[in-house]
């Protein structure tokens, strides 16, 4: 049923990762992905590979969790696999009718899906490691600058923690309206799609008659509590960069450098 | 003692759609909230009693007459903060009260706000969380929490402020017995231990029995205001306007006029347990 | 004649994950046709998850129901067949209105049951008349309703499907005394009047006093007992360590009668400590004369 969704990817744990500022994760998040794309050749992305594996090791975040986050990609891994094998020019491997697989195109698809791989693989780590509160919380921070240019930073952080916060309500009352609407004969289990989206009329209205009650009640909750935008307001968690920040942003930057240093010095390797 | 919250001649209405008439949600209420007390208010759904606690905190302003706060005039609008901090207020139903998706950080919404520095407010919000006992908790997420829980929480982001006076508007219609039990010793803690002035609206009988005074609103005014035992004898009154007496106060009422001799101002359980007894004991017998 | 029976009935929440809880566990019970059952027990309890499976929404892990002797699941697709003969109505129902009219609201059960545009309205009015709703409420939107009265047409949308047993979760849950003595006048009438089958399920031990002939207690998704009310209530002490609450003159009288005073320990309404009093007083007087 609904109750079983759970919101966020988060996997609680004490490990260093776990305690990095969130804003230092999201910026080796960023230098993560420009580490796989600089690295435009086997080495280099090796290096990328074994990044990967130590940031795990170090998260303690079980291994299956990785597989878990490459499920709903691996069509996309399929689809560019085979667009890369077959549709890249070069010296001809194999051949059969109008399919060629060439030498070019099978090392293209092979760096192409490890890329992918370790994309998602290492951007789930941070919402592995990192809960839903931080991030925003990391965000926020990160995008303060942007408050200078009118942009609505604590507005938007704000929006996000409300919406964290009230998921699991309206799940919980979709769920009770869903029965209560069965229980009074609706059908929703059959018929065709036209059928099936008119079905959901009884419960989508009750659901937004109550999410903006609970809107206007939280807003009054919010307003006794002297809210009144960000404009003076404090935080009780600071967020501190440490020496644990520092170390993980040298072993990512060293990382980086030691791609690019690939790339330069040793080209023509394959 | 200056009153904490003063309500003279309130008026109150909520203004006129086209074609309506204005609709009187308040009449000419007076009241005082003095410090230290424990106030119950009374009513039916729809006799204005909400309407009234929202005004002793400037959610609602006047139409007609004045509210003071701790002697500032709620109309006064650079002083609203200064207002709010002094009554803070607890609502129904505990899951839309809740802003953040951590129990600490709920509770320290309202600090953060007033720009409280932040070795401040993890002491503040500490001390906030154990006096409601919801300490252990502070790292769990609301929706993992009992109703009972979530309500104290929200007692904790509104202690927090440290206010004077506390007002909470049903504050356990929507729980289970158990989580009634819960919130009010909360609520009676705080009043004893901490001092807090507490205005409790309600229509449990059984609440409004253990308070210091009982304040009775009917239609937009003020229909009765006195201590439980005063208020609770006019039960003929109260069963008029739609509310209950303690069981109790009603079994001796109902003897009463079956003609046994029984005291008339009976609210609590041991009293009528004695009073009961004296009369079996036959002494009080009038057959 | 039973209605409602069930045989070892289980029900397991998230089965294989960490989650895995047990709500009820091998509950057999028999409802009588015609019965007024209250249903209590504190949260937690089962008593909301045992009630889900009567009328098919929760299909049990274990055991079985039969409705009116038929199994219920025997074919899950005819499982709507008896969501029509067995009404529920949720806690705050009032949340489930969706409709732009009364009327249209109180209708949608029927209508769902494919009845024929005569027997709906035949129903529609039949029902908001047991719950006290005027034709003037009938054509409004029931959003411009009370919070009372919007539960009585929540109520009457259910009514309406005519089922032969009515189930009402906490139907008093946030109402001040005035509309919960209203709302359970108005199922006991409807009781009386159409010799239904209703379950009342409850927090309060005075309302099912006051209501029910039978009561069900259900404790750690068991049942703790079942039995007429008066019987159940004989056991006063024992509820109260379950930690349900118990109206203040039953303690009253479980005091006296712990005194050794000549009180009967079973009164839970104002109206029965009375009489109890009034009789121990007379008889006393006869003693002492």
């Amino acid at each position: 049923m609904l109750k079983d969704i759970t919101i966020g990817q988060y996997f609680p744990g004490k490990s260093v990762l776990h305690r990095l500022d969130p804003r230092v994760k999201i910026l080796l998040t960023f230098l993560y992905i420009v580490i796989l794309f600089a690295a435009t050749n086997p080495i280099g992305l090796l290096v990328g590979i074994v990044f990967l594996f130590v940031a795990y090791g170090v998260s303690r975040v079980p291994p299956r969790m990785i597989l878990k986050s490459l499920k709903p990609v691996v069509p996309i891994i399929i689809f560019t696999t085979i667009l890369n094998m077959f549709f890249i020019e070069g010296e001809a491997l194999w051949h059969w009718g109008f399919l060629t697989i060439t030498r070019e195109g099978l090392v293209t698809a092979v760096i192409m899906s490890v890329r992918i791989i370790c994309l998602i693989a290492g951007t789930s780590l941070l919402t592995y490691t990192t809960s839903p509160i931080a991030l925003t919380d990391g965000l926020e921070r990160l995008m303060g600058p942007l408050k200078k240019l009118h942009f609505p930073v604590h507005e938007l952080a704000m929006m996000m923690t409300i919406a964290l916060r009230f998921i699991p309500t309206l799940i919980e009352e979709t769920d009770k309206i869903m029965s209560a609407q069965k229980a009074r004969g609706a059908d929703m289990e059959s018929g065709g799609l036209m059928q099936r989206a008119r079905a959901l009329v009884p419960v989508l209205i009750p659901l937004f008659v109550s999410a903006f009650r609970r809107a206007d009640e939280l807003a009054l909750a919010m307003e006794c509590r002297c809210y009144r935008g960000g404009e003076g307001r404090t935080r009780m968690k600071q967020l501190h960069m440490g020496g644990a920040d520092a170390v993980c942003a040298l072993f990512s930057l060293l990382c980086l450098a030691g791609v690019i240093a690939i790339n330069l010095y040793a080209p023509a390797l394959l | 003692m200056n009153p904490i919250i003063s309500a003279k001649n309130v008026t109150f209405a909520y203004p006129a759609y086209e074609g309506e008439t204005t609709q009187t949600v308040l009449d000419d209420v007076s009241v005082d909230i003095h410090p230290g007390e424990f106030v119950a208010v009374l009513g039916h759904n729809g006799s204005g009693k909400s309407t009234l606690a929202k005004h002793f905190n400037a959610i609602l302003l006047p139409s007609g007459g004045t509210v003071w706060v701790a002697g500032i005039d709620t109309r006064v609008e650079d002083r609203i903060y200064d207002i709010r901090q002094t009554v803070g207020m607890v609502f129904q139903n505990p899951d839309n009260q809740l802003v953040a998706t951590i129990v600490e950080e709920d509770v320290a919404f309202a600090l953060e706000n007033l720009g409280v520095p932040p070795a401040e407010i993890r002491t503040r919000v500490d001390d906030a969380l154990r006096s409601v006992g919801m300490y252990e908790y502070r790292e769990h997420s609301p929706h993992q929490l009992s109703g009972g829980q979530k309500q104290r929480v929200a007692i904790a982001g509104v202690i927090a402020m440290r206010p004077r006076c506390i007002v909470l508007d049903e504050p356990t219609a929507m729980l289970d017995p158990m989580g009634r039990v819960e919130v009010l010793s909360t609520i009676r803690d705080l009043n004893r231990e901490h001092g807090i002035t507490v205005v409790l609206i309600t229509h449990y009988m059984d609440e409004a029995a253990r308070c210091d005074r009982v304040v009775v609103v009917d239609s937009g005014k003020l229909l009765l205001d006195g201590t439980p035992r005063e208020v609770f004898s006019h039960v003929t009154v109260l069963k008029e306007v739609g509310l209950d007496v303690p069981q109790v106060t009603e079994l001796a009422y109902e003897l009463r006029k079956a003609g046994c001799r029984i005291p008339d101002d009976i609210i609590f359980e041991e009293e009528c347990v004695d009073a009961v007894a004296a009369l079996l004991e036959g002494s009080h017998v009038d057959h | 004649m039973s209605i409602i029976k069930t045989e070892h009935l289980t029900y397991v929440y998230s089965p294989d994950t960490p989650y895995r809880k047990t709500a009820v566990s091998d509950v057999n019970l028999e409802i009588g046709e015609g019965d007024m059952v209250g249903v209590i027990g504190h949260t937690g309890s089962g008593k909301s998850t045992l009630i889900q499976h009567f009328n098919g929404l929760l299909r049990p892990t274990e055991g079985k129901i039969y409705v009116g002797g038929e199994d219920m699941w025997q074919n899950p697709k005819e499982i709507r067949r008896f969501r029509f003969q067995v009404g529920l109505v949720f806690q705050y129902p009032e949340y489930q209105l969706f409709e732009d009219t009364v009327y249209k609201d109180i209708s949608f059960g029927p209508r769902n049951m494919g009845l024929s545009e005569e027997e709906i309205d035949r129903r529609v009015r039949h029902a908001a008349a047991f719950v006290g709703l005027k034709e003037k409420h009938l054509q409004k939107s029931p959003f411009e309703l009370s919070g009372g009265q919007k539960r009585r047409v929540a109520i009457a949308g259910v009514i309406a499907m005519s089922p032969r047993v009515l189930i009402l979760d906490e139907p008093t849950a946030g109402l001040d005394p005035k509309g919960r003595e209203m709302i359970l006048g108005q199922i006991r009438e409807y009781h009386e009047q159409e010799k239904n089958t209703v379950l009342l399920v409850s927090h309060s031990m005075e309302d099912v006093a006051k209501y029910a002939k039978t009561a069900l207690v259900m404790n750690q998704g068991r049942v703790f007992m079942y039995a007429p009310v008066e019987e159940v209530f004989s056991h006063a002490a024992e509820l109260t360590e379950l930690g349900l609450s118990v109206p203040q003159v039953s303690r009253v009288f479980l005091t006296l009668a712990g005194r050794g005073y000549p009180v009967s320990s079973n009164v839970f309404t104002v109206e029965q400590a009375k009489r109890e009093l009034l009789r121990a007083l007379a008889e006393g007087g006869k003693q002492n004369a």
